[in-house]
């Protein structure tokens, strides 16, 4: 029997008398969307920290395909195959679009520690690099500073620099929060190819239930921390409770 | 070739490659341009202080640590050479050990202040390092059997590089071949072969990576870069040039001792060259040195020169004053950081686009 992609066994974050996440336990099959809702506050990101290893686990267990990985840092995280796009868009922002998705490939190439290479001779990996810019529809723009893309951009070249992690797990933060309508298709388009491929392990952070309903293959609902409904997007939309207290807020 | 020697980073400014060409030209002659050891000793320090500034920078400017135990380092490679010719003869031998062990010293201690505090927040790391340099400074006073105390160690360097060392017997363009001459480009080459070197680490994989830490250090971690593994591995790189700084300043002083290597103010002033030059770009290392050096000992003539000049109009002479100059070079310094915060190389690679 082989072991989930990802699982959560019991996980819980303190802040001070405030508990964010509560007893979540989990798990995530290979090669399923599991989209996250819940109202704002509920601890959607704060549980993708604690995945990623941004906090720090008060208690419970982080299981990346049956190995536990809750004492090791966000690095070694990403290089056992976490990879995630941040809700808040989290770029380098004097570099450029192109340096910005080479750092990215050159970590998944372990080339880091290279002192003594031309940054600009390593062919293998700016080719690389430029296949991303493609696939997310910002090889145009490969020579600007990040600081100079408009949000939308931004918001595809988080998703690119994800992509050239090459991860399993694709952690999408609420990946069109922001963007203007015509943006929205592409990143949707995105996960829909990254979706089609074998093994990859999606979870999406989302509001948009219309969104949802069309790529999730399974819902779960966090409420003050807790899990509360998990199940097929049409069960769990259609429940009461969450219809009532949940998504009625958050499809607003 | 010349893109390859440069790491493929070219100065992409008109000015900036003249400016360049110029201090390039001026000290790979200087012997002879310039003949005279007051100018051949200023040629001298501008060469040292490019390799301390540029040190400086990879990680001021390149990794966005701010530390002031530059110096110590810098003192560390003075020191290990004072002591070593002082304790066991003017022999390459003994140079050899002294270099040897300041980088052993530089290499632990750099290692030990990285992974003790480089987790740390940047303030904290400021002060630790300030602590840790004072504590040396004063421990290299206080040890006066090995380092000569508050008087330093002067020294006989190997005969070759002595003054009265002849390479030939004829002159060259009117200059005699000393020990001096030969001295003055050993550290020439030696301070153009770590600038260079230091040019090449900021333009490699692990350079991105650097300025990625800078620019947000939380993403980089994010990205599987082990961010305090890389801070360590640059105050490594940063402090072993240093020490090879002061290695090259003692073999041309012949004198080591706290005030030419451990002082606070050596501290400052490497911290001015790198902002004047330009933060993040080693060609303002170049820059702001040259500069810097120029001032420091030019400064004083001409405002000599100036009073003079304006002698019987009232106030301004007094204001010219030679003992005035550290006034104005303040003043300068000021007025330079407020129109150029981006130093004289982003200025002028501003000035193209």
């Amino acid at each position: 029997m082989d072991a989930p992609a990802l699982e959560t066994r019991d996980l819980t974050i303190r802040f001070g008398g405030h508990v964010a996440v509560d007893k979540v336990s989990c798990s995530f099959r290979s090669g399923s969307l599991t989209a996250i809702v819940g109202p704002n506050g509920a601890g959607k990101t704060t549980y993708f920290n604690l995945i990623s290893g941004q906090l720090k686990a008060s208690a419970g267990t982080v299981l990346l395909k049956g190995e536990d990985v809750t004492g090791l840092p966000v690095s070694a995280r990403t290089h056992r195959g976490m990879g995630r796009a941040f809700q808040l868009t989290n770029l380098f922002p004097n570099l450029t679009v192109a340096e910005n998705v080479r750092l990215a490939v050159q970590s998944r190439a372990r080339v880091g520690l290279d002192l003594v290479s031309l940054w600009s001779d390593r062919r293998a990996l700016i080719e690389k690099a430029e296949a991303m810019l493609a696939r997310v529809r910002l090889a145009d723009r490969r020579d600007a500073a990040v600081a100079s893309l408009s949000h939308g951009d931004q918001r595809k070249l988080e998703v690119a620099l994800m992509l050239a992690l090459e991860p399993d797990i694709f952690m999408f933060d609420e990946p069109t929060a922001g963007m203007s309508v015509d943006e929205v298709p592409t990143i949707l388009e995105l996960i829909q190819e990254i979706k089609a491929r074998a093994n990859a392990t999606i979870l999406l952070v989302e509001h948009k239930m219309d969104v949802v309903r069309s790529l999730a293959d399974r819902i779960i609902v966090l409420h003050n921390g807790q899990l509360v409904a998990d199940g097929l997007p049409a069960e769990v939309i259609a429940s009461a409770v969450v219809q009532e207290a949940y998504l009625g807020v958050a499809a607003a | 070739m010349l893109h390859r020697l440069l790491s493929g980073d070219l100065p992409r400014s008109h000015a900036l490659t003249v400016a360049l060409v110029v201090v390039l030209v001026s000290l790979a002659f200087a012997p002879f341009l310039f003949p005279g050891s007051q100018s051949l000793n200023v040629a001298a320090k501008i060469c040292v202080f490019i390799v301390l500034a540029a040190s400086y920078d990879l990680l001021l400017g390149y990794t966005g640590i701010v530390s002031f135990a530059h110096t110590m380092f810098y003192g560390i490679g003075g020191y290990g050479v004072a002591v070593a010719m002082h304790g066991i003869g003017a022999t390459w031998g003994a140079m050899g050990v002294g270099v040897a062990l300041a980088l052993l010293l530089s290499l632990i201690l750099a290692v030990v202040i990285g992974l003790f505090s480089l987790r740390v927040r940047a303030i904290f790391f400021a002060m630790i390092t300030l602590a840790v340099a004072s504590a040396f400074a004063v421990l290299a006073s206080q040890l006066r059997d090995i380092t000569g105390g508050e008087d330093g160690r002067s020294y006989s360097v190997p005969a070759m590089l002595r003054p009265s060392f002849r390479l030939i017997e004829d002159q060259v363009l009117g200059v005699s071949i000393t020990g001096r001459i030969l001295t003055y480009y050993l550290v020439f080459f030696a301070s153009l072969g770590l600038f260079l070197l230091a040019l090449r680490i900021v333009n490699s994989p692990f350079g991105r990576v650097l300025q990625a830490i800078r620019e947000n250090e939380f993403r980089a971690e994010a990205l599987g870069y082990r961010v305090v593994v890389y801070r360590t591995v640059a105050s490594v790189l940063s402090a072993t040039m240093a020490t090879l700084a002061g290695v090259l300043m003692a073999l041309w002083l012949r004198y080591t001792g706290p005030d030419t290597t451990l002082s606070f103010a050596i501290m400052i002033d490497i911290l001015l060259m790198v902002v004047i030059g330009g933060m993040g770009t080693l060609y303002g290392a170049v820059l702001g040195a040259a500069i810097f050096i120029l001032a420091q000992n030019y400064l004083q003539v001409v405002m000599g020169k100036l009073s003079a000049a304006t002698d019987g109009i009232p106030l301004l002479p007094q204001l010219l004053h030679p003992d005035r100059w550290l006034l104005w070079l303040g003043i300068l310094f000021v007025l330079s950081v407020y129109f150029f915060p981006t130093g004289i190389v982003g200025r002028l690679r501003a000035q193209r686009r």
